[in-house]
């Protein structure tokens, strides 16, 4: 029998590395990382572009404990290429999803991603696909695979096509989720569609709040490791499989929010029409205050 | 060779197809006499939340119907739709719950096979082509994951230099080439041959696993993922037994 030792450390999740984003937010002293750097798999491709590599290709994987219950975890590096999905960082994430398969553990993975990483495009395209594939793969067993979203590279482009095949999303408000990033919008639409200096703009299509409000995270947390931790214990502690049944009811949700929302020009409209007092007050309020006025946002129970 | 062109070659006894917009969807006989259900979105159109929502919703249906009958996912697409709308409402999960429910009725008993037959890109290839449980391609298909000159944008590098890097590695520039040798393409047909043979021949693979890393080990596009993923899952079985006895 394991001792759970409480992990008591504050930090801002935006601000942490992946590194110590996992140390905070599993037992103390519980991580075992799997192919760590000492290993220096680099990827094979970024010298091509006379790229610097990074011994662990931006992600770090391996097993702990959360509350006293094993877990794996996947926590990406936002801060070395933009956390973007390399055939290496890709393949390590692969592969730990077929282990929870095989081990029938609950999986968390730490998304802060700008994407596919544009160097070596056909093989991080490809290992998106992998990947949210073995997560279906292994959600059909029963098991668990919940994605927190906080980091300073948000959650973009085939990163956020992962996130939508997790049990359970845990967001912040900095935790942007979109396929399209706002410069890729600006570059092909032009600055008519999507202004992408307009960060307010940004963070109310994007961001954290809008996106639990609409249904489309399921616990929001303050931008504190702590907070992110016991949100992952509660959702740990919910199990739902992936089935015909769930599919049917995302369907029905998925339908429901484009008939509910589909004409509206910006995210103000849609919290107006989901009859929230002050909607333009929303970017503004603590989370406390948020919550609150959150309490007829859309949900995904059982629909995702 | 237009998507006309290509049904007849496939279903010599006919089929029935609908199109909603850039949707297509319906069904046909098989040489076999079995039925196969069609669904596809063309003319290279984006793939937004609208569009993602009907092909979930017929998949949805056919998995429901119990028929277990394989699907062909026709492709000849543009990339996901870019714009403030779809992603104000949610695009990634639109997105997501095509590939979603396409695997799903892979694991509930149907074949699902893609078709790419035109272009694809980023967002619009994952969550149809990609979420297939065989992928095959016409000669001249154009998958790609960003075009280069936008690419040259990102990477702050010249389309000439970037073409230049691209003779070297089939790992980052577009194309159909590219993408067979690193695995995510099963195989290409062979067009002055009957496609109808060619779609037997597919349907009559093992279906289950996912071999497109290995595909791209042998192929040399992609020496590292499968054997890192592997190597990830022996790891955490050794790891975890060790834990246990510890």
């Amino acid at each position: 029998m394991t001792q759970v030792a409480a992990n008591n450390v504050s930090l801002s999740w935006y601000e942490a590395s992946a590194r110590q984003r996992i140390d905070a937010l599993v037992d103390a002293g519980s991580f075992c990382e799997y192919i760590g750097p000492e290993l220096r798999e680099i990827s094979p491709h970024l010298s091509i572009f006379d790229l610097p590599e990074q011994f662990d290709d931006g992600i770090v994987i391996g097993h702990g404990r959360l509350d006293g219950t094993p877990v794996l975890i996947a926590a990406q590096e936002g801060r070395f290429m933009g956390g973007a999905f390399g055939e290496v960082h890709g393949a390590k994430l692969t592969g730990l999803l077929r282990a929870a398969r095989a081990l029938r553990q609950d999986v968390l993975i730490l998304f802060d991603t700008g994407g596919v990483r544009l160097q070596e495009a056909n093989a991080g395209e490809l290992a998106i696909a992998e990947i949210m594939r073995a997560v279906i793969e292994v959600r059909r067993t029963g098991v668990s695979v919940v994605g927190l979203i906080g980091g300073r590279a948000g959650c973009y482009g085939g990163g956020s096509l992962i996130a939508g095949t997790c049990s359970r999303l845990i967001v912040s408000e900095q935790g942007r989720i979109s396929v399209s990033g706002p410069e890729v919008i600006e570059t092909n639409r032009g600055i008519e569609e999507f202004d992408s200096r307009d960060r307010a703009l940004v963070w109310r299509t994007m961001g954290g709040k809008h996106r639990y409000l609409i249904g489309g995270a399921d616990t929001f947390v303050d931008d504190e490791a702590l907070a992110f931790r016991q949100a992952a214990i509660d959702a740990l502690k919910i199990k739902r499989g992936c089935d015909t049944n769930v599919l049917e009811a995302e369907q029905n949700r998925l339908e429901r929010r484009l008939q509910r929302f589909g004409e509206a020009e910006d995210a103000v409209d849609i919290w107006q029409t989901l009859g929230i007092d002050a909607p333009t007050e929303i970017p503004a309020l603590p989370t406390d205050a948020f919550l609150r006025a959150a309490k007829r946002r859309e949900n995904a129970d059982d629909a995702r | 060779m237009t998507l006309d062109d290509i049904l007849a070659g496939l279903f010599p006894n006919g089929h029935d197809i609908e199109a909603i917009g850039s949707i297509v969807a319906g069904r046909a006989i098989l040489p076999d006499g079995g039925l196969i259900h069609l669904l596809g979105i063309t003319r290279g159109r984006p793939l937004g939340a609208n569009e993602a929502i009907v092909l979930a919703g017929r998949v949805i249906d056919i998995v429901k119907s119990g028929d277990r009958a394989p699907i062909l996912v026709l492709v000849d697409s543009a990339s996901q739709r870019m714009s403030k709308r779809d992603e104000l409402l949610g695009l990634s999960e639109y997105l997501s719950h095509l590939a979603k429910a396409l695997l799903m009725a892979e694991a509930e008993g149907h074949r699902t096979v893609g078709l790419l037959y035109g272009g694809s890109a980023a967002g619009a290839f994952i969550a149809t082509a990609l979420a297939t449980g065989t992928l095959v391609a016409l000669p001249g298909a154009h998958p790609a994951v960003m075009d280069l000159p936008s690419m040259a944008r990102v990477t702050k590098l010249s389309i000439d230099v970037l073409k230049a890097k691209a003779e070297a590695t089939p790992v980052f520039a577009p194309g159909l080439d590219n993408m067979v040798q690193t695995g995510g393409i099963h195989v290409v047909w062979d067009e002055t041959s009957p496609l109808a043979p060619q779609l037997a021949a597919v349907l009559e693979r093992p279906a289950g696993q996912d071999d497109r890393g290995r595909l791209g080990a042998e192929r040399g596009g992609r020496r590292k993922s499968a054997e890192i993923a592997d190597r990830v899952v022996a790891l955490a079985a050794v790891a975890q037994r060790g834990a246990q006895h510890g």
